[in-house]
Formats: structure tokens, C-alpha cells, sequence
């Protein structure tokens, strides 16, 4: 290891100097070709576009071994109602596993509530996944190196490494992760890295009967997701965190974060 | 496929009740365990820094209390370890902590830190009972042993390393490395605990846990809740021993230097009421700080009023309302305040306060862990934690009533072995 | 100051040496800082191998398509072409090797994910047509009247 370098990054990461990783691309310029390859995955939803039949929570949990009936996902699809009065009402039972049939609204302890057609002034579906963050907090907090960014910008979890400390649960602000029921280790998406890897596209994308998610590779001027991106008006959640995440929204609501 | 195992238990499933609107992949993670590992390793800390106060600043008035502290401190050391253990998913991994740490982690620095404060630790003991362990040596060797005195004698004769020279510079060069032991300690027991603070106000996702004032606090109520547990545990050590001197036993202290310590039920007497009189004084002043601390972060959040403040106020003000502002505050803080303060402080009085402290500290920990994670990502949700009393699982077991109590336990069983190797209440003349 | 004073260090010494030569021989080779930087890119290189090799269970509507092609087309040519083959047959897995059969998804649970009321503005699903579970043929399987591959029952 060149433990130069890894001094430096240390101390650099120790001077609490926020010093972004940009800084060090002009030393070596190899360092430049492996920060800026020519793949980088993004991912983009239309909000619009989700009727939330949960399909894309359905194959999610096939796809990726993800026990059915154990109340944790790796993507899931949120409602939210806003009333005329301003009243904002969310849920996501089952993460949306078995899609939105009901026009009750899950308030968990507080049981099950409808709000009546006409005091809905709007209501909308909202699928939620890890972001590949940029700066994801949640490796930067893994004491083991067992969560880790890969050069394609996926953020993964080394099941034979992993300690189960929990630690990267509680860093993340998205609340995407989770214990995986049978392997005991931390969970996340992982962008279906195994067919993307191969030139597919992700369970939950192509389980999408409306087109509502996309994956894509940001650094390709001709993809649509880096198009899209490029020339419409995104999102992002959550951006006070400082994670630079990669899943972009179309349609985004304040109430929504 | 679809047709999976029908009941799978989702870690943080079984003590979790939601409210209102809580991300799927949301569970109070971080439980029980959680609470005690900071609590734990307070304790430790605490300690250490009370026996520090005389092996370092020379306070003299700490003198009978600062051995006990030490030992104690070593005997609470493992248990630092144990709620992690038993929190982890994959506990057989716990050393990757070592092998491969990731030093922008907070917990990364446990392996390390905590192995480099258990070596200190026992270096000071080493040294403090070096002339101890050779004696001890000369006598089993000289005379015919009995049973465990054979065993005894092998453990002695290999933690004294060889190091057989007690010779007046040899002493005086023992009680050196012991000052610069203990001083070199406070900052190790400081970074310790300090850093325990960093794991939670470092996560920024954590609205309740992110401040830099956690680690300070943290510092501030383990040195609180480690003079605490002092006073009590050396009071209560100290009535057993009154207790059994009355009856011609001697409790506590090793059969063969029993007959060396020439001391009466007042004079133990004495010494209690007086170490624990003094110790007393430290807490408060310890007290004062940690209280200020913590006053000023809630009072700090409610006057910026960020975006979180809306769920954190409903939460600190509302669902916790009784376990932060009467538990913690009020019983745990104000009420032996108040006790320690009022003139002709009792042993009793002060053992009282110390019990009050130590629970107003577990709850400070329990309010900060467990309230931390009772509000949703969503700003928009509750979580419940309900601590599983009757285990059903091994889960449940762990981080459990049951897991609670062998961590809480542990101590005093290392300690009665501990105490058997180097004798916390044995006093000799020493030069610092 | 005596010599034994350096014992204790000895055997703290021997104790860090143990632990590294243990770290040496337990620590995968390939484990270490990679693309990333040491915050985000330190791990074993060999797990990115082992999640491009997780299997794949959805193989995608043109896999269906190199035998079934007469019914991919008949399905897109209704309003449900767009909805992937496998999202109602089931993921194909190494289907027609394993399993040898898919099993279809019939439910009246299924097309509620889509067709069960709900007042959505701001929503596509505004846009779907939509019943009443309750009071549409409340007990019976939607497939009994339409036809899954060509719903409307105008055009049947």
C-alpha cells in the first residue's frame, strides 16, 4: 500500500479540513482517471409517473433474496396526501410490497385514517431507494471497511465482512438500511449490481410497468437518466446532509424528504 | 420466492412500536446494550480518573479510595466490551475492529484505544502491587501450601514478570512509573469515553445526537457516574468488612496478610466516613459540569430552533417528557445534588446520592440512545422502544433485561477473583 | 530508574507484535484502500466479484420473447403492453429448465395494485381506471370478465 498516501488522507480527513477529495486529483493523475471514469450510475424517478402499484417493491424483494413477509426492504414506495387544511398524512405499509388499494392511510399505533376525496388537495407516490451517495455517510461511519463506494459510484456491503454493528443504519439519512433477517448483516441496495454490472437494468426499473424509475450512467451525455438530469428540473433528498446523492427526482413536494 | 420462511425476525422488530409515519427499514436498532456501553465504559473511565486524583495530583484525602478505584477500574474494563458483543449481529467479527480498521469511524478506535487503556491500566496495577506480588511470592514459597495457595502461587509468579527486586530504588522507581502511568491514563480514559460521545454526535442523520458537545458530556457524567459507583461500592465494601471483623472474619482481604493489618471496626469506621466525605466533594464538582453541559445543548436546540427542532421538542417535551425532566433531571440529578450539598453529610446520605446518580447518569444514556432513535428519518413518526423483560429468543435475551443484568453483574464477579490476586483494601505505608 | 521498570512495556510490545503478525495471516490480500480514497473505496476487492455474481431471477420481457412472441404481441397491442410479462407470470428464474412452469399471478389482489380507486391528483394514477374493490363483483377474480392481455371489455 502506498502508506504515503494513506497518511496524507488521514491527516487530511483529521484536520477536519473539509477538503474535498477533488483536491488530491491534482497530484497524481491516475488518481484523476479513477475518480472520473467514464461510468458513474445514477438513478432518476418521476414522480408522476408512480401509480404505486409497488411491482418495483415486489421484484426488489425477489430479485434480491429479501425474506417476503419480513417487514424490511430494500426499496419501497411512499404516499403522501396533503389536505386542503395543509395536513400532511404519509405512509407506506409493508414499504408498498403489496401496493396502495386502500384509501385508508397506515398511521401505525394510531391505526388506520381516511381522509374524504374532496379535502385532498393533492396526493402522490413516491418510491424510495439508497442514493449512492457521493460522500455516503454511511461508509465513511463502517469501522471495518465492510461498506464501501465501488469506481462505479454503488455503494455495497461485504456480507463476509460485515460486524453488524448497526452503525452505518443510524448514518444514513435515508433509512435504507436495515438487518437482513436471515444473512445478519447490514442491508442496502445495491443498485442490482449484478445485472447492471452485465448490461441490465434494475429489477425495480424493469419491473416498472409506467417507466416511473430509471437507471443510467451519469457520465454519458446520450443517456437518457444523464439527460434527464442535465436538462429538466430534479431533486434530491435530503441535500443538508452533505451526501451528494445520485437518485434524482422529478416532481418533488416540500413536504417530501 | 414468494413462498419464503413465514415468520422471519427482523432485528429491532420485536421492541419497536411505530407511530404515525416510520420509514419501513426503521427499528430502534441500537438498544439496550447500546445504553449500558457507554454507560459502562464511564464507569471505567470514572474510576481510573478517581484514583488518578492521588496517584498523580497527590491528593492525600483520596488515598484509601484511589487502590479500591484502580482495581475496581480494572474489573469494570472487560464489561466495557461486553454490550458491544452482545449487540453485534456477528459477534465472531468483533475483532475485524483490529484487523481492519477504518479510522474515519468512530467505533474504529475502540480495538485500539481500548486495548492501549487496558494496558495502562494494568501496568499501574503491576507497579502499585509489584512489592506486594514478591512479598506474597516469599511467603507462599516459604511455607507449606494448601489447595488454591499452589495456584496462587504460579499467577503470582508469572504476572510478577521476574521483576523480584525490591529494593528502595527499585520502589521508588515502581512509584515513578505509577505517576506517570496514572497521568498518562487520564487523557487514554478521557479519549475513551470522550470518543464513545463522538459515536453519537458525530451522526449527522441523528438531529438528537449531533452535537459537538456530546463528547464533553459524555466525559463530564462518566467521571460522575465512575466517582458515583466508587463511593458506593467502597462504603458498601467497607460495612462488609466492618461486618465481618465484628465476627472475626476478614472479608475482602487475602488470609495472609490478614494478620498484618492490625485495624479495629472505628477505625475502619473512620476511614469510610472520611473517603467517602471527600470522594463526595469531587462528585459535586463533576456534577456541576455535566449538569451545565447537558442544560446548555437543550436549551442551545430549543433557542436555534433548526429544522429538527419541531420533532425534538415534541419528543424531549412530550413522549420523554418523565424519563428526561423527572428521572434524569429530577431524581437523577437535582435530588442528590441537593443531598450532597446540605451540611453533616452522612456515609449513608452520600451512598444514597451516589445510587440517585448512577441512576440519573443510566437514564442520561438511556435518553440519548434510546430518545435519539425515537423519531422517525421522516420527521413525520414515533418509535417505542419497549425492553424485552422475559426473553424468547436469544435476541430478546441479549438485548434484553437479561442482557442487562449479566453485563451489570460481570463487574462484581471480576472483581471478587481480581480482589483475591491484589487485595483492593489492603493499605500499606507508600511514598507518593 | 531500575531496569524492570520496561517489563510491563515488553509484554505490551509482544502483545501489539502477536496482533499484527495474527492481522497479517487473517486479512484477505486483496483487502485494502481502492478507487475510492481510504473513506469510501477501503474494502476486499473480491466482494464487488461476488455481488456481480449474485443470481438473476427477472430476465426481462425479451427474454419471454424468444419463444412466447405471439403473445407479447398480442399483449402489446392492448393498454397493459406496457406491463412486463413477468410482473404477473412471476420472475422466469432459468425457466423452461427450472422451474419448468411459471405459476401466474391471478389474484384479484394484483390488479387492485393498479385498478383499485384512489383519488391521486398530482398522480398518473389519477389516470388509471379505476373501481371500487367493495362494490365492483366483490369475491370474483377480475380474469373472469376481462381478459389480463386485453382488459378492455369493450373491444373483447
Amino acid at each position: 500500500m502506498k502508506r504515503r498516501e494513506f497518511l496524507k488522507k488521514t491527516a487530511v480527513f483529521i484536520s477536519g479540513a473539509s477538503v474535498s477529495l477533488s483536491a488530491l486529483e491534482l497530484v497524481d493523475p491516475k488518481e484523476v482517471l479513477a475518480k472520473n471514469p467514464d461510468l458513474r450510475w445514477g438513478f432518476l424517478v418521476n414522480t408522476y409517473k408512480c401509480v404505486g402499484c409497488g411491482m418495483c417493491v415486489k421484484a426488489c424483494k425477489i430479485e434480491n433474496e429479501i425474506p417476503w413477509d419480513a417487514n424490511v426492504t430494500r426499496t419501497w414506495v411512499e404516499r403522501y396526501v396533503i389536505t386542503k387544511e395543509g395536513k400532511v398524512l404519509a405512509d407506506s405499509p409493508k414499504g408498498a410490497r403489496d401496493g396502495f388499494t386502500s384509501k385508508l392511510i397506515d398511521r401505525a399505533a394510531e391505526g388506520k385514517e381516511l381522509v374524504p376525496d374532496k379535502e385532498i388537495a393533492q396526493a402522490f407516490f413516491v418510491p424510495k431507494l439508497c442514493n449512492h451517495c457521493t460522500l455516503p455517510a454511511c461508509v465513511q461511519v463502517c469501522p471495518v471497511g465492510a461498506t464501501y463506494s465501488t469506481k462505479d459510484g454503488v455503494v455495497l456491503v461485504d456480507r463476509k465482512w460485515c460486524i453488524g454493528c448497526g452503525y452505518c443504519i443510524m448514518g444514513c439519512p435515508y433509512g435504507v438500511r436495515f438487518f437482513h433477517p436471515v444473512v445478519h448483516t447490514a442491508d442496502k441496495c445495491t443498485f442490482c449490481y449484478h445485472r447492471i454490472s452485465k448490461g441490465g437494468n434494475t429489477a425495480c426499473a424493469q419491473a416498472c410497468p409506467f417507466g416511473a424509475r430509471r437507471i443510467g450512467n451519469l457520465r454519458d451525455p446520450n443517456d437518457p437518466v444523464a439527460k434527464a438530469v442535465l436538462t429538466e428540473r430534479v431533486g434530491i433528498l435530503r441535500d443538508e446532509y452533505g451526501t451528494k446523492p445520485n437518485v434524482y427526482y422529478i416532481g418533488l413536494n416540500k413536504e417530501v424528504h | 420466492m414468494v413462498e419464503q420462511v413465514a415468520q422471519m425476525v427482523v432485528h429491532g422488530e420485536a421492541w419497536t412500536i411505530k407511530d404515525l409515519f416510520v420509514l419501513p427499514n426503521e427499528y430502534v436498532y441500537w438498544s439496550i446494550q447500546i445504553v449500558l456501553y457507554p454507560y459502562m465504559t464511564g464507569l471505567v473511565a470514572g474510576a481510573f480518573v478517581l484514583s488518578s486524583l492521588y496517584h498523580v495530583f497527590g491528593v492525600e484525602k483520596l488515598k484509601e479510595i484511589a487502590r479500591f478505584a484502580l482495581v475496581f477500574s480494572f474489573a469494570l474494563l472487560p464489561v466495557a466490551m461486553m454490550p458491544l458483543l452482545l449487540h453485534l449481529q456477528q459477534p465472531f467479527r468483533g475483532i475485524h475492529v483490529m484487523m481492519t480498521p477504518h479510522f474515519t469511524s468512530a467505533i474504529s478506535a475502540f480495538g485500539i484505544v481500548f486495548l492501549t487503556y487496558a494496558c495502562i491500566v494494568a501496568s499501574e496495577i503491576w507497579f502499585v502491587y509489584r512489592k506486594f506480588i514478591v512479598e506474597s511470592i516469599d511467603r507462599l514459597e516459604n511455607k507449606q501450601r494448601r489447595g488454591i495457595e499452589s495456584l496462587l502461587l504460579l499467577v503470582y509468579k508469572v504476572i510478577s514478570l521476574g521483576a523480584r527486586d525490591i529494593s528502595p530504588e527499585a520502589l521508588e522507581s515502581d512509584h515513578k512509573a505509577v505517576k506517570f502511568l496514572a497521568g498518562l491514563g487520564i487523557p487514554v480514559a478521557c479519549f475513551l469515553h470522550g470518543y464513545a460521545g463522538f459515536i453519537f454526535g458525530s451522526v449527522k442523520a441523528n438531529a438528537l445526537w449531533m452535537t459537538p458537545l456530546m463528547p464533553v458530556i459524555f466525559i463530564c457524567s462518566a467521571v460522575v457516574s465512575g466517582i458515583a459507583l466508587c463511593i458506593l461500592c467502597y462504603a458498601i465494601f467497607m460495612w462488609l468488612r466492618r461486618w465481618a471483623l465484628k465476627r472475626g472474619k476478614t472479608f475482602f482481604l487475602p488470609e495472609q496478610v490478614a494478620g498484618t493489618m492490625e485495624i479495629t471496626d472505628s477505625q475502619l469506621r473512620d476511614m469510610q466516613d472520611y473517603e467517602t466525605k471527600m470522594t463526595s466533594k469531587y462528585l459535586l464538582i463533576f456534577m456541576t459540569l455535566a449538569i451545565t453541559l447537558e442544560l446548555l445543548d437543550i436549551i442551545f436546540r430549543g433557542y436555534t430552533a433548526v429544522k429538527s427542532w419541531d420533532i425534538l421538542r415534541e419528543v424531549i417535551y412530550e413522549h420523554d417528557f418523565v424519563k428526561i425532566f423527572v428521572l434524569q433531571y429530577g431524581i437523577g440529578n437535582a435530588l442528590p445534588f441537593l443531598m450532597l450539598l446540605l451540611p453533616g453529610l452522612t456515609t449513608r446520605r452520600a451512598c444514597v446520592a451516589s445510587v440517585l446518580v448512577l441512576f440519573g447518569v443510566l437514564m442520561m444514556r438511556w435518553n440519548v440512545v434510546i430518545g435519539g432513535q425515537a423519531f422517525s428519518l421522516s420527521f413525520a413518526g414515533f418509535m417505542h422502544y419497549h425492553l424485552p423483560i422475559i426473553p424468547h429468543d436469544i435476541e430478546t435475551f441479549k438485548e434484553g433485561m437479561g442482557g442487562a443484568l449479566l453485563v451489570a453483574a460481570t463487574p462484581f464477579v471480576i472483581f471478587y477473583f481480581l480482589n483475591m490476586i491484589f487485595p483492593a483494601f489492603y493499605a500499606e505505608d507508600e511514598a507518593h | 530508574m531500575k531496569g524492570h521498570v520496561w517489563r510491563p512495556l515488553f509484554v505490551v510490545i509482544g502483545l501489539v507484535a502477536a496482533i499484527l503478525v495474527f492481522r497479517m495471516f487473517y486479512v484477505p490480500a486483496d483487502f485494502g484502500v481502492h478507487d475510492q480514497g481510504y473513506t469510501f473505496g477501503f474494502h476486499r476487492l473480491g466482494n464487488e466479484q461476488e455481488w456481480k455474481q449474485f443470481p438473476e431471477k427477472y430476465k426481462g420481457t425479451e427474454y419471454c420473447n424468444e419463444c412466447h412472441d405471439d403473445k407479447v404481441e398480442s399483449i402489446s397491442k392492448s393498454g397493459h403492453g406496457i406491463i412486463p410479462c413477468e410482473d404477473c407470470h412471476g420472475a422466469a428464474f432459468n425457466h423452461p429448465e427450472d422451474p419448468e412452469k411459471l405459476t401466474v399471478d391471478r389474484s384479484r389482489a394484483l390488479c387492485l395494485r393498479c385498478h383499485s380507486e384512489l383519488y391521486m391528483p398530482s398522480s398518473q394514477r389519477n389516470d388509471l381506471p379505476g373501481i371500487n374493490p367493495k362494490t365492483h363483483n366483490e369475491g370474483m377474480e377480475c380474469s373472469e370478465c376481462h381478459n389480463p392481455h386485453n382488459p378492455s371489455l369493450e373491444e373483447m
